[in-house]
């Protein structure tokens, strides 16, 4: 079966303990932390397993290669104390079931890209940017057969994802695709982290979207007007196991035109949506995100913000109508590419 | 001698009266499992005055009369059992009148439940009615006089405990007034002259409503919905008790069904909030979430699932697509709280049992006092054989109604017969000499309580 | 026949009847539909019409012309199908046409329906007009006919023949030339586009019809077309091409917008009026195009737009869509669409409601007469309006 293999001598050997004493959600200093990832590391309880809030931070933080965020996740489930309680995880383990029958398989022999659970929103995947790009989970009856289960880290269900991800992938490959660009970073950072992590072959060549975006924006740059907004970027869980592809998100944002203004929470320093953390069961999480959205979202103002862009849905649907409310616009990343060369994305008026 | 028809056309026009087969075709349907009954003639009048003619009409030539709203009441209750004149009430659609200091609007009989909603927010915006939820088309009159429930009915009771005033054609065609607007003061109270109590949950057998005063609430800027989730149906009633006690919400619904199948044989709540500030939201949201419900999320037994802003009116029903089939009907039990866990067990083995995905909805009606707990049988209108199945377990489900302590709400013919057969005899003999007083000629929507 | 050759068999008994289709966007009340408006009888609302037609199809209740004309009613406005929640409700309108297309085959039509569908097939118009005179209606306008222009003018038989519709075709013609549009039109060889007849459910003389404007225009070199009425876009532009048709097909009202973009027409003029506008159906609902007359109007001086409740995929329908201009299921009360709609506009204050098609342009000024509102409200073809702007 596949297993996390962690090695608890690198966090020994760590000096700095960045995993846990970056982490924007839990204090502790140093050497407690180094403490606690190795207890952890060994099955036994630790507080950090409760103050958890899931946010994979400590996937970027942790210079030593290891995977200390899937090692919590593991170590939760294994203890029996998930950050969430029973009847959510209930019910997002049965979220992912495909119910609806099989998906109709159409062999592409080549680049694709892959919806995965957001098949619902294919108007954000139309015009030039698009064009030409065969898209697989289109039917948003059949998506969870696409669906990378990555989100069950936040319920401390790793064992539900190493489970169904083989069957998910098989399922891609009955498209034969070369290349799957991945509209959503969580199937990324899957595809790219998690399951070389625990050892799940991935047998095609997963494409980070913003990296897609940004060498079609460059095919298309006679077309791009500079759109001359002020920007912010709500950078999502996922994008902390793929850190290396979050550079696109600046390059994008030059290449457009945008202005990204400074701010405090960004890159490393970014902050969780809240969304997961609203339904946790420790004591204080409702209003704990509710804090954590309101610091992020004042942080936006101060800097000047006229446009927030989003990566995930999910953070879009917990934060978009508070910025609006703020007279900040939420806006998905593909909407701005295709607002820079002329075209009016689906929504925007 | 004119025929009736004629006689119809003369009260009326010619084109709002039918007895023509595709009118006496399309009048003779409940949505819901009812076997159709035609009727002999259709009209639709626009006055008081024609409604008194055409009462008047039926009691001379001895033939049944039969008030249709919006038809949407499902259980069967203006289907013409006995035929005679099917009469439409929704060209009476007029608002009469918005009192915004005494908090309350007067309506023809026809306004439906969308039109008043959509006027109420494009007119007075500060207030709002207690919508049940059910397809725009309903009428508000029809609502309230089946003891109908709304989104405001946990803090308020049922809409019907909201009438301020009635405007009566009586079966012998005479016109009766109820409230101070029957001593010629405005429709502002039902209080507090003597208790004629006659017309509601009497399935239009003494008289017909064409006007009525309902009050209208607060309509706070901010309304929207929270949710909360849990998996054992036992803990429903403590947490309906602890969300109703703190007095903080409007509508609170619990449900379960089979499908999307992650939500099958969990218990959610949605629970409706609505205030002027984000303080006032802040502040409620936190006496719920936190303070009341804040053990179970601790224990790991309910989860919050978040708060979504904007309130769904009128509600965008799609459950008689269920089965890609074009039918639904329920049960409605007005019920005990506490046997909420009953209900759901035994709504859910009658549902498999006759093949039906199961669906289960308890509202809280009047701070907890009770609620009303719906048990929807889907069934497709192209298949005779799932509905006769949706049939029998709305009958089961009208006996288990009664098994479990609870009264049969909107009762079809089925559930009045179990009814009667239970009623203190005592309230039996009044209600006969009632309806003997009211309707001599047994003209009013004749076969619904039949025999009482 | 029986229901299981019915094209839509597996779908039209999903209907449930609850009646949103009754409604319009916003909800105000339930005459959105124009039959239930005019009628307020549940056999005329969309529920009513899938239901009857189910049981027609079933052998439960016999045909009759009562029952033809309760079909025949649906000025096919598409209100039901923005409105309907559920899945089916692409295909409303679909299940309608359907029926009558049974109804057509069977030769069971309601006497008005039959003899429009014959002037048709012999006269090329609803109006059983000789075909000779179909040009009629631009003698002493510079309007030339078409040999090889950019743009074929494509009148339809309302603009042809209606004396009202007339002057909309007309000014178009004249503003056209003025703007320098290298345009042409077919006189007295246009044929009748056929959206009606489709909707009419008559799909072989639709064929017909739509095949013989698509050879002549074939022939004649035509790639772009710009047609006055939206039924002939609609017909040209969604309809066409499922017969091999491919022409690029422009309502007037972006011509024209485009024009006065270029500067090709100056409007300094102005034109002093409180102006609300009515969709029509085919240029609204069935085509999406609800911006670009309101641009237009908005481009001219002086004009205040105002809006009724009742707008953009919320209008209600002048009663005129599938042949009713004509046919006239739904005249005769002041509870009919058109009267409706008319009163809507004056209680708005409206001094001019403009209108982007000739069916609406008649329909709604009968009923300005009707309402005796001809002091206070005036309906005008936007054509017209731009034209009242437009320095000579």
């Amino acid at each position: 079966m596949y297993a996390l293999p962690f090695d608890e001598n690198r966090c020994l050997n760590c000096q700095g303990a960045d995993c846990l004493v970056k982490c924007q959600y839990i204090e502790i200093d140093r050497d407690r932390a180094r403490e606690e990832m190795v207890r952890i590391a060994r099955g036994e309880d630790s507080p950090v397993l409760r103050e958890c809030v899931t946010c994979y931070g400590c996937e970027e933080y942790c210079p030593m290669g290891n995977h200390p965020f899937y090692l919590i996740a593991e170590k939760q489930e294994a203890l029996g104390i998930p950050p969430v309680p029973g009847p959510l995880v209930r019910r997002a383990v049965n979220l992912g079931l495909p119910f609806r029958g099989e998906p109709q398989i159409r062999e592409i022999n080549g680049p694709v890209l892959n919806m995965a659970a957001f098949s619902e929103l294919t108007p954000l995947i139309q015009g030039k940017l698009f064009e030409g790009l065969p898209v697989i989970s289109t039917d948003g009856r059949k998506m969870f057969h696409y669906f990378c289960q990555l989100m069950y880290l936040h319920y401390a269900k790793s064992s539900v994802i190493k489970e169904r991800l083989p069957g998910v992938i098989a399922t891609i490959m009955r498209h034969r695709p070369t290349e799957v660009i991945c509209f959503h970073d969580e199937c990324y950072g899957t595809y790219t982290s998690y399951c070389p992590g625990v050892g799940i072959d991935v047998p095609f060549t997963p494409v980070h979207f913003f990296e897609y975006l940004y060498n079609r924006l460059s095919e298309l740059k006679d077309l791009i007007r500079p759109v001359g907004l002020k920007v912010v970027y709500q950078r999502p869980c996922s994008s902390r196991l793929s850190p290396g592809k979050h550079r696109f998100v600046n390059k994008i944002f030059r290449l457009i035109g945008a202005d990204e203004v400074e701010r405090e929470f960004v890159d490393e320093n970014a902050l969780c949506c809240g969304g997961t953390i609203q339904g946790q069961r420790k004591e204080g999480s409702r209003k704990r995100s509710a804090a954590i959205q309101r610091k992020n979202i004042e942080d936006m103002k101060k800097a000047g913000a006229e446009i927030c862009v989003f990566n995930c849905p999910a953070c879009l649907q917990t934060l978009g109508g508070m910025v609006a409310r703020e007279g900040i616009r939420p806006v998905y990343m593909s909407d701005l590419c295709r607002l820079a060369i002329g075209e009016t994305p689906s929504g925007w008026r | 001698m004119k025929s009736i028809y004629e006689a119809l056309v003369g009260i009326v026009d010619g084109e709002h009266v039918s007895d023509r087969p595709e009118e006496l075709y399309i009048y003779s349907f409940d949505l819901g499992t009812a076997q159709p009954q035609r009727p002999d003639y259709v009209v639709a009048p626009r006055t008081t005055q024609q409604v008194q003619d055409i009462v008047r009409l039926a009691n001379r030539e001895k033939i049944p009369v039969v008030p249709l709203g919006g038809g949407l009441s499902l259980a069967g209750l203006a289907v013409p059992l006995k035929g005679g004149i099917l009469v439409d009430l929704k060209r009476m659609d007029s608002i009469i009148e918005v009192n915004e200091k005494g908090r309350y609007a007067v309506l023809e009989c026809g306004v439906s439940q969308a039109q008043l909603t959509s006027y109420l927010a494009r007119n007075h915006p500060g207030l709002t009615h207690s919508e049940p939820g059910a397809p725009p088309t309903a009428t508000i009159t029809g609502n309230v006089m089946i003891h109908g429930q709304g989104d405001l009915s946990q803090p308020y009771g049922f809409n019907s405990d909201l009438v301020n005033g009635l405007e009566v054609v009586l079966p012998t065609g005479e016109v009766c007034r109820f409230g101070s607007c029957a001593i010629g003061a405005s429709w502002f109270t039902n209080h507090p002259l003597p208790d004629v109590g006659l017309f509601f949950g009497w399935c239009g057998t003494t008289g017909i409503v064409t006007r009525l005063s309902i009050r209208l609430y607060p309509a706070k800027p901010i309304r929207g919905v929270g949710q909360f989730v849990v998996e054992n149906e036992e803990l429903v009633p403590e947490i309906m008790e602890k969300i109703t006690r703190t007095q903080m919400a409007e509508d609170i619904i619990a449900y379960s069904r089979a499908i999307p199948p992650f939500g099958m044989g969990l218990q959610h709540f949605t629970v409706n909030i609505a205030a002027d500030s984000e303080k006032e939201l802040e502040f409620k949201q936190e006496l719920i979430w936190d303070d009341a419900l804040g053990e179970y999320i601790r224990r790991g037994d309910g989860g919050y699932l978040g708060f979504t802003r904007g309130l769904e009116r009128p509600q965008i029903s799609k459950t008689s697509d269920y089965k890609k089939g074009g039918g639904f009907e329920y049960v409605g039990g007005i019920m005990p709280i506490e046997t909420y866990p009953r209900c759901y067990r035994s709504g859910r083995e009658i549902s498999e049992r006759h093949g039906i995905p199961y669906t289960v909805t308890g509202r809280c009606i009047g701070v907890g006092h009770s609620m009303m707990f719906a048990w929807t049988y889907a069934f497709n209108r192209a298949d005779p054989e799932t509905i006769r199945q949706a049939r029998e377990a709305l009958h089961e489900t009208d006996d288990l109604v009664l098994e479990l302590g609870g009264v049969i709400w909107k009762p079809g013919t089925y559930g009045q017969r179990l009814i009667m057969e239970r009623l203190d005899p005592g309230t039996r003999t009044l209600m006969k000499r009632i309806k003997e007083v009211l309707d001599p000629g047994g003209i009013m929507n004749p076969g619904n309580w039949e025999g009482i | 026949m029986p229901l299981d050759t019915y094209k839509f068999h597996d779908i039209i008994h999903r209907c449930f009847r609850c009646g949103y289709c009754k409604f319009p966007t916003n909800w105000m009340d339930v005459n959105n539909c124009p039959p239930y408006a005019r009628f307020r009888m549940e056999p005329y609302s969309c529920g009513g019409r899938l239901w009857l037609t189910r049981a027609w199809l079933n052998e439960i209740i016999d045909w009759s012309n009562h029952l033809a004309e309760i079909l025949y009613s649906c000025t096919t406005c598409r209100n039901c199908e923005i409105k309907c929640p559920l899945g089916f409700n692409v295909d409303i309108v679909n299940m309608v046409v359907a029926a009558r297309g049974e109804m057509v085959e069977q030769g069971k039509l309601p006497p008005a329906v039959k003899k429009f569908l014959e002037n048709i097939d012999l006269y090329g118009n609803p109006y059983g007009n000789a075909r000779s005179k179909r040009g009629a209606w631009m003698e002493g306008a510079p309007i030339e006919q078409y040999d090889g222009q950019e743009y074929l003018y494509y009148v339809g038989c309302t603009g042809s023949y209606d004396t009202r519709a007339q002057n909309s075709s007309k000014t178009l013609g004249i503003l056209l030339d003025k703007a320098g549009v290298s345009f042409g039109v077919l006189g007295s060889e246009e044929n009748c586009d056929g959206n009606e007849v489709e909707k009419l459910g008559e799909a072989g003389l639709f064929e017909v019809l739509a095949e013989d404007n698509m050879a002549r225009f074939n022939d004649l070199g035509v790639k772009k077309i710009i047609t006055l009425s939206p039924h002939a876009y609609n017909a040209m532009k969604n309809l066409y091409p499922r017969l091999g048709g491919n022409f690029q097909v422009f309502h007037y009202t972006q011509i024209l917008l485009e024009l006065i973009k270029a500067g090709k027409l100056d409007l300094s003029k102005g034109f002093n009026a409180k102006t609300a506008y009515h969709d029509p159906c085919y240029l609204g609902r069935w085509n999406g195009q609800y911006e670009t007359p309101r641009e237009l109007l908005e481009t001219v001086p002086s004009l205040k737009l105002i809006e009724m409740e009742k707008n953009r995929d919320g209008a209600l329908c002048c009663g005129g869509g599938a042949g009713n201009f004509e046919i006239d299921l739904l005249g005769g009360s002041e509870s009919s669409p058109a009267r409706r709609r008319v009163r809507e506009a004056a209680a708005l204050g409206a001094n001019v409601l403009a209108v982007a098609c000739p069916k609406c342009l008649i329909m709604l000024e009968d009923a300005v007469k009707s309402e005796e509102l001809e002091d206070t409200l005036a309906v005008k073809d936007i054509v017209e309006i731009v034209a009242g702007a437009c320095c000579t």
